[in-house]
This record gives C-alpha cells, sequence and structure tokens, in this order.
C-alpha cells in the first residue's frame, strides 16, 4: 500500500448511452499523483475533463457507466466499489469542488448546514466546532463575513462567493484529495488571484493532492507540478509545467499555446481623422431614479475601430450598452450618432436607427429562440428592416453564415444543435442581418473555450474590415481587449478611469486601478504569479520541507 | 378578491333565464300572486340594490332566505356543506398518500417496470367517467359482496362509523379520478428534481440515499407537490356534483343543481360564494407552504 500514489487511475475507459448505443468517452486514460502533488487538467469542453475528475470519486454521470480500467484512491478501487464504500471515500476521502456552485448549492439549505453536512454524518465533530472550522476557511478564502456567513442561504451569495464556499465544503474534511472542477471561472481576475493563493497553502499545509480541471492553460500553470492535456477522451500530452510551457511535444499543446496568436488578418486601424460614429458625452444613468451606476462616460467611436470596455463585474461596462441601445435610457447625456442626435429610449427612435446599432449578448443560449432554426433567427431581422422575402431572404441568410465561416446548411438547424461557438457565431449573424454600423458586443466570447474564442475574436476582426464596422466590446479580459481592440476604456464603479489607445494604457499602465487589472492577468509563465503575489509558494513548494508546518 | 368574486357570482345568477316567482308558484298562479310574491321577497328591486342588501347580509353572516324552503340559507348549507367536506376529507385521505407513494417511488425507479405499470394504471383509472367507475364500485361491493351500502343516505341516528362506511365507495370512486394527475405532477416534481446538479453533488459528498431523498430532494420539490395537492383537493370540493348524484349522498353539489333547477337564487349564491372562498383559501395554504419551505421567498437578497 504504502509504494501506491494517492490516486492512480488506470487505462480508465467510460461510456455513455447515445440513442440506445453505447459510445466511449474517455479512450483509455491513466495517471498517477502522489500526496501534496497538483496535477492540472487542461483541454477544451468535451475533451472528458470533468468525467476524469469524477471518476477519481468513483461517479460516472446518469447515463454513463465504467467499461474499462481501474481507479486506485488511497488503494480502494473505487469503479467497482459498493455503495457503502464509496458513501465512505467519497467527502472523507476524496472531495469535489464544482464548476457552477450556484447550481451545486441546495437552494434550500444554508451554507453552513452543506459545510456541516459530511461532518455530521461522517465524524464525532460538534456542529459548533464545525461552524469554528467553517469560519476559519471562510476567511482564508477571503469571504466576507466569515462568522456569520453560514447562516445565509446560496441564493443570498454572489457567484464568486459561492465559488469560494464551495471550496470550503470541500476541505472540510481535510481529504486526502481534492478534485477542483474549474473552481475560479466565476471570480474577477483579483479574486481568482486570492483563491489559488489560498488552494495553494491549504493543500501545502494539509499534504493534500489535487485534481486541476481548467480550459485556462495561463492559470493552471501558476499552481500545478505537471499539466495534462486532453482532446476527445484522450491524453494528448502529459508533463511538469515548466516543460509543457517551454517545449510542447504535441501540435495541439502548441495550439493551445498559442492560441491567442491570430494574426493572420490584415487589419488595418480606424482613421483618427475620421469623424465619430458614435460619440457621448457626459453619460449618466441609474436604475429606478436611485443609485448612479453610470457617471460622466464620455467616449467615441469611429468606423473600423473597436473599442473594448474593460472592468470588473459591476463597473456598469453592461449599463453602459443598455443605454447606448436605448434599453436603459440615460438620465443625463448627449449621444450623438453619425450627426444626428441619438434619441436615449428605444421606443423614440426610428426603425433605421434601431437598424443602425445592434447588441449581441454573452449567453446565445438565453438570447436564441430555441425553438426556431438558425434560418429563421438570421432571416427575421432582414425581414423586418430589409424586407426580404423567400428566395431572397434565404440567399442572404446562406451569404450571413458564410461571414461567419458557417456551413450553409446550418439554416436548418436548431440553437440546440450547435456548439457553443456556433451559437455565438448565429447570435453575430443576426445581428449583421440589420447591416449595422455600429456592433455592440457584451463580453460574447466569456463563455467559451480558449480556442473557440480565438476564432470569435478572429472573425468579428475580419467582419469589422469587410463591413466598416464600429464595434463596442466589452469585456472582464485583458488578453482578448490587448487582442481586439483599437482603443481601450477602462471603468470602475460606473465611471471611466482611463482611457487612450491599447498599447498606450495597457503596455505601461500608469493609472493604479489599470495596472493592478494588466497584473493580475495570468501570462503563460509559470513565475508569473510568484512575481506579482511572492506570498503564494511556487509550484513544487512541497517538496520542500514546508516552512509553516 | 374575493369582493369581486361575490359581485361575479351575484350578477350571473342574477341572469339566469326564467322568472323565479313563476317557477316557485307554478303555471297556475294569477298575476296578482305572482307581484305579491316579487315584492315579499324583494325581487321588484334593481339588482344593484338587492346585491348591496346581499353583500350587507353576508357580511353579517346572513346568506338570506330560501325562496322555496324559506329556511335561513345558512342552515340548509351548512349541513351540505359538512357532508360534502367530510366526502373531499374522506377521499383525500385514501388519494393523497397512494398519489405521494406512487408519484416518489416512480420517480426514484424511473423507467422499471414499477414506473411503467404504475403509469399506466393510474392513466387507465383517470380515463375511465366517474359514473362508470362508480357503477362498476356499485355492482361489486353493493351488490356481488354487499360490504358497503349502494347508496349513500344517513338517517340522523346513524354513527361516525356508519357515516365511514357510506363514504367508502364514493371517495373511492373519487381517488380513481384524482390519483393520476397527483401521482403524475409528484413524479414530474421530484424527477425535476434529482436531476439538479446540487443532488449530484449530494451524491459526491458521500450523502446516503435515504438523507440524500428527505433532506436534499423533497424540501425542494414540496411547492410543487403541495399545489397539485390543493388543487385536487379543491376539485374534489367543487367537483363532486356527479359522484353525489349517483351516490345520492346529500353534498352541496346536489344541493346546488337542485336550488338551480328550482331557481333558489339565494342559495345557489351563496353556494358559489362558499365554494370560491374554500378554492382561495386552500390556494392560500398551498402559497404559504410553498413560501415557509422556500428560503428565496423568506429570505430576500
Amino acid at each position: 500500500m504504502d509504494k501506491m500514489p494517492l490516486l492512480k487511475i488506470e487505462n480508465l475507459r467510460i461510456e455513455v448511452e447515445k440513442d440506445k448505443a453505447w459510445t466511449e468517452i474517455l479512450h483509455g486514460v491513466s495517471l498517477e499523483l502522489e500526496r501534496g502533488e497538483m496535477l492540472g487538467v487542461i483541454g477544451e469542453s468535451g475533451a472528458g475533463k470533468s468525467t476524469i475528475g469524477m471518476a477519481a470519486l468513483g461517479y460516472v454521470r446518469p447515463g454513463g457507466r465504467f467499461s474499462g480500467g481501474t481507479v486506485h484512491v488511497n488503494g480502494v478501487e473505487m469503479t467497482s466499489a459498493s455503495v457503502a464504500t464509496l458513501e465512505k471515500m467519497r467527502g472523507m476521502k476524496v472531495a469535489y469542488v464544482a464548476q457552477s456552485a450556484a447550481s451545486y448549492f441546495n437552494p434550500a439549505h444554508t451554507i453552513g448546514q452543506q459545510f456541516a453536512e459530511v461532518l455530521l454524518l461522517k465524524s464525532s465533530m460538534r456542529r459548533a466546532d464545525i461552524d469554528r472550522k467553517a469560519a476559519t476557511l471562510y476567511r482564508e478564502l477571503g469571504l466576507p463575513d466569515p462568522d456569520r456567513i453560514g447562516h445565509r442561504y446560496p441564493h443570498q451569495l454572489s457567484g464568486g462567493q459561492l465559488q469560494r464556499a464551495m471550496i470550503a465544503m470541500a476541505m472540510a474534511t481535510d481529504p486526502d484529495l481534492l478534485i477542483f472542477d474549474e473552481p475560479t471561472t466565476a471570480l474577477d481576475v483579483t479574486t481568482q488571484l486570492d483563491v489559488l493563493a489560498c488552494i495553494k497553502r491549504a493543500l501545502a499545509r494539509t499534504n493534500t493532492a489535487g485534481l486541476y480541471i481548467t480550459h485556462d492553460l495561463a492559470l493552471v500553470a501558476q499552481i500545478v507540478d505537471r499539466i495534462m492535456v486532453m482532446r476527445h477522451g484522450n491524453v494528448v500530452e502529459m508533463a511538469p509545467t515548466r516543460e509543457i510551457l517551454a517545449a510542447p511535444k504535441m501540435a495541439y499543446t502548441q495550439q493551445l499555446l498559442h492560441g491567442f496568436d491570430s494574426g493572420d488578418i490584415e487589419v488595418s486601424g480606424p482613421d483618427m481623422a475620421e469623424r465619430a460614429l458614435l460619440t457621448i458625452d457626459g453619460l449618466s444613468a441609474s436604475y429606478g431614479g436611485g443609485v448612479k451606476v453610470l457617471d460622466d462616460i464620455t467616449l467615441h467611436v469611429r468606423r473600423r475601430e473597436t473599442v473594448a470596455i474593460v472592468g470588473e463585474s459591476g463597473s456598469g461596462k453592461s449599463t453602459l450598452a443598455r443605454s447606448i441601445c436605448g434599453l436603459l435610457p440615460p438620465t443625463l447625456s448627449t449621444m450623438v450618432f453619425d450627426l444626428q442626435e441619438l434619441l436615449p429610449s428605444v421606443e423614440m427612435r426610428d426603425k433605421d436607427t434601431l437598424r443602425r446599432i445592434q447588441l449581441v449578448h454573452q449567453l446565445p443560449d438565453l438570447s436564441l429562440n430555441r425553438a426556431h432554426t438558425v434560418g429563421k433567427i438570421i432571416g427575421r431581422p432582414l425581414q423586418f428592416f430589409h424586407g426580404l422575402k423567400g428566395k431572397a431572404r434565404a440567399a442572404r441568410v446562406s451569404e450571413l453564415l458564410a461571414s461567419l465561416e458557417l456551413p450553409a446548411a446550418y439554416a436548418n438547424r436548431y440553437p440546440d444543435q450547435l456548439s457553443g461557438g456556433e451559437k455565438q457565431r448565429v447570435a453575430i449573424a443576426r445581428a449583421l442581418a440589420a447591416s449595422p454600423d455600429l456592433l455592440i458586443c457584451d463580453e460574447v466570447t466569456s463563455a467559451l473555450d480558449q480556442l473557440v474564442a480565438a476564432e470569435v475574436l478572429r472573425t468579428i476582426k475580419k467582419l469589422k474590415q469587410e463591413f466598416g464596422l464600429g464595434i463596442i466590446f466589452i469585456t472582464h479580459d485583458v488578453a482578448t481587449v490587448r487582442e481586439i481592440a483599437d482603443t481601450v476604456v477602462v471603468m470602475r464603479h460606473g465611471r471611466i478611469v482611463n482611457k487612450g489607445p491599447v498599447h498606450e494604457v495597457l503596455d505601461a499602465p500608469t493609472e493604479p486601478y489599470t495596472k493592478s487589472l494588466v497584473d493580475a492577468t495570468p501570462e503563460l509563465d509559470a513565475d508569473w504569479i510568484k512575481r506579482v503575489r511572492p506570498d503564494i509558494s511556487v509550484p513544487g513548494a512541497h517538496l520542500q520541507p514546508a516552512a509553516d508546518g | 378578491m374575493l369582493a369581486v368574486i361575490s359581485a361575479a357570482i351575484f350578477f350571473a345568477v342574477d341572469l339566469l333565464p326564467g322568472d323565479v316567482a313563476r317557477a316557485v308558484l307554478g303555471n297556475a298562479a294569477s298575476s296578482e300572486a305572482l307581484e305579491a310574491f316579487r315584492i315579499k321577497m324583494g325581487l321588484d328591486q334593481p339588482s344593484v340594490v338587492r346585491f348591496g342588501l346581499w353583500v350587507w347580509g353576508v357580511l353579517h353572516g346572513d346568506l338570506g332566505t330560501s325562496i322555496t324552503t324559506h329556511e335561513p340559507v345558512t342552515k340548509a348549507i351548512s349541513f351540505r356543506l359538512e357532508n360534502t367536506l367530510a366526502l373531499a376529507g374522506m377521499a383525500s385521505l385514501i388519494s393523497v398518500p397512494i398519489a405521494l407513494f406512487l408519484g416518489i417511488g416512480a420517480a426514484l425507479r424511473q423507467g422499471t417496470a414499477f414506473d411503467r405499470i404504475a403509469s399506466l394504471v393510474t392513466l387507465g383509472a383517470i380515463s375511465m367517467p366517474e359514473f362508470f367507475v362508480a357503477y362498476v364500485l356499485v355492482a361489486l361491493f353493493a351488490l356481488q359482496w354487499p360490504l358497503f351500502p349502494p347508496i349513500s343516505t344517513f338517517s340522523p341516528d346513524s354513527t361516525f362509523l356508519d357515516h365511514v362506511r357510506i363514504l367508502v365507495l364514493p371517495s373511492v370512486t373519487l381517488a380513481f379520478a384524482v390519483v393520476a394527475h397527483m401521482m403524475r405532477m409528484i413524479r414530474a416534481a421530484i424527477i425535476d428534481v434529482l436531476d439538479q446538479p446540487y443532488m449530484a453533488m449530494a451524491e459526491l459528498k458521500g450523502v446516503p440515499l435515504r438523507v440524500r431523498i428527505l433532506r436534499h430532494a423533497l424540501p425542494n420539490a414540496i411547492a410543487p407537490i403541495i399545489n397539485v395537492i390543493v388543487v385536487n383537493l379543491a376539485y374534489l370540493i367543487v367537483g363532486v356534483v356527479v359522484v353525489e348524484v349517483i351516490f345520492v349522498y346529500p353534498g352541496l353539489g346536489q344541493l346546488l343543481i337542485d336550488s338551480v333547477t328550482q331557481r333558489d337564487l339565494p342559495v345557489v349564491q351563496a353556494g358559489g360564494l362558499i365554494f370560491a372562498g374554500l378554492y382561495l383559501f386552500l390556494n392560500t395554504v398551498a402559497d404559504v407552504v410553498a413560501i415557509a419551505f422556500n428560503p428565496r421567498l423568506r429570505f430576500p437578497r
């Protein structure tokens, strides 16, 4: 037993039932993990990352089954273990941190009750002691009001707070192995750092092993010792972090590493001498006449210019988009669109103005009607704004699909039959169908995998050139800004704190908040976190005796 | 809410075709007699005035006087209401536990033989008209094996047990009608909750099945379950006319039918008001229970 690593997965195969037949989704994956070691699992969604993570708990999602291989945790075989054994292992020896914490917390019970549940069921700890332990973990993870937050219900916490509460819940029992399934995706970059730091500290202190699943290579490079790259249910490559970053062997890994370089399109910047397409001067807005959510916003957008608006969640970025579209009429502002005054509310604007300003939402799942085919979704604005019908409309739909690099046959598909990236392209095609002059993209790539996002960004760049669009691109990701924008506007608490050409603002940031945003963006460099946060121990720190015992 | 409904009931009943006086006194009555009757009953007043008087009375617990029997409506109705509530209560005592057992069982054993058979049998039950079920039950358990009386009339001196005995057949008939709907909705509610990620989380935390169902699933399914039970209770109270007629059971539904034929407006109005009131009351109970089990509603952000 001493020779056995803490986690040993051998030639693991998993099948799911699809149309009454079993399809293999994991094709013989093997890995080993020692105590105190941290392994990063990276790949696109659908690569089988989460499936591996759950398999470590002897769990397969409903509709799936283990079809071969073994999973040993602490010497216990999990794939064929009895229910009683699994109940003993899960939660106590190996714990799981789920990705979308909001739906993985039971809405009917408080955070504290859910934290305490496993300990109350399986240990002799008393509730008061458990609550004290919880408060300690909450404090370490930077949750507000750690002594009382346990009394709150999940819906009373923000997404980022829930994710941290879930990490605390998994750590409640001091398990030997922790599975982190994208635990920081809902967090702002600055909070992400704190949580990573806390995870590292906790793992080092208790000599816990971790499996860290993510699609963000730059992030995972900061905290893991080794990286395993997965694709289509296979391991593409597994090597120590530094080795993978320095010399990726496989083509796919290289692609992941360099996915951000998409300089294959010639893009000319805007002609700065040209008059602005949209001018906003001193815009303020508030919800229901209450607190000001936007204060004194002034900005210009030219044709063929991409203005990125960047800031943390809650900085007023999306509200600004709503104001420009007239969905939230500003309380005070002068907006001029192509030499004409832009009326504040959508009801007051004429049809042509509505056509010329189009918005693409963050989540295509919400903005596309699932009951309509892609052809109908894109065809609707064609008919409404341009009066196209029948064959002419179908032809234009095909053209638009082609511009977005989607096959014409997709016109007959429903949104549910498309991938996330394809759906976002359809949403963009719908916006373009109106032939707009100004396109507002609200976090259109945030929900997408790195490679897919890069593709969508490339398409948007191409479209800007092709259609001569002015683009307002809202994002919280500094790397995306560098990739796509000509001009950047940094927002915080509803105000503009910094703006100017991308290179001026981001390359040598002088404004303190902009600097903190730029610094908090992980770079593909294992030592980056050490530079910006010296308090976080470097990968491999567990190999040296921990200083704080 | 109830005020709007009471107005709707009053004026709708008022619009019923036919002459009350003629219906009561018969075709042979002279026009003087008819006129005298109308004045005595206040029927000569405009309907708005009568509505005002009626509401005033209702607010003071006086539902008016029956036109045909000249008894206070309250007295005529209270006896019938008791009977109807007893029948509905007995029917729900039979149907709710069965529906809960079948619904939860089918949800947990989704796709198994138990699930399919439960669905099939209850669907079959709901597809049979109530009168058919009633007559089959009578044929079997009253005539073939005379365990229960075929008609459900009772005398003032019958004991509580007698009362229960005569209620068995009608309430089983009613249970047939509602169990299927309740069971299917309960099954759907539980399955919906079982599919939630937090149920997978509980399993990944190593929480035993029994605790997962009781602590994690049920509190989240309780609102839709209570709702469907209440809707069916309401149906049991207001929708039992056919069954009452078949078993000659002196319930409120039958009283209403009789009163409509006899143009006994005060009784019809009072009956309608009571049904509406019960319906509102039951729905309020459902809402209160739902709120009690939903922290989102108890503790807004």
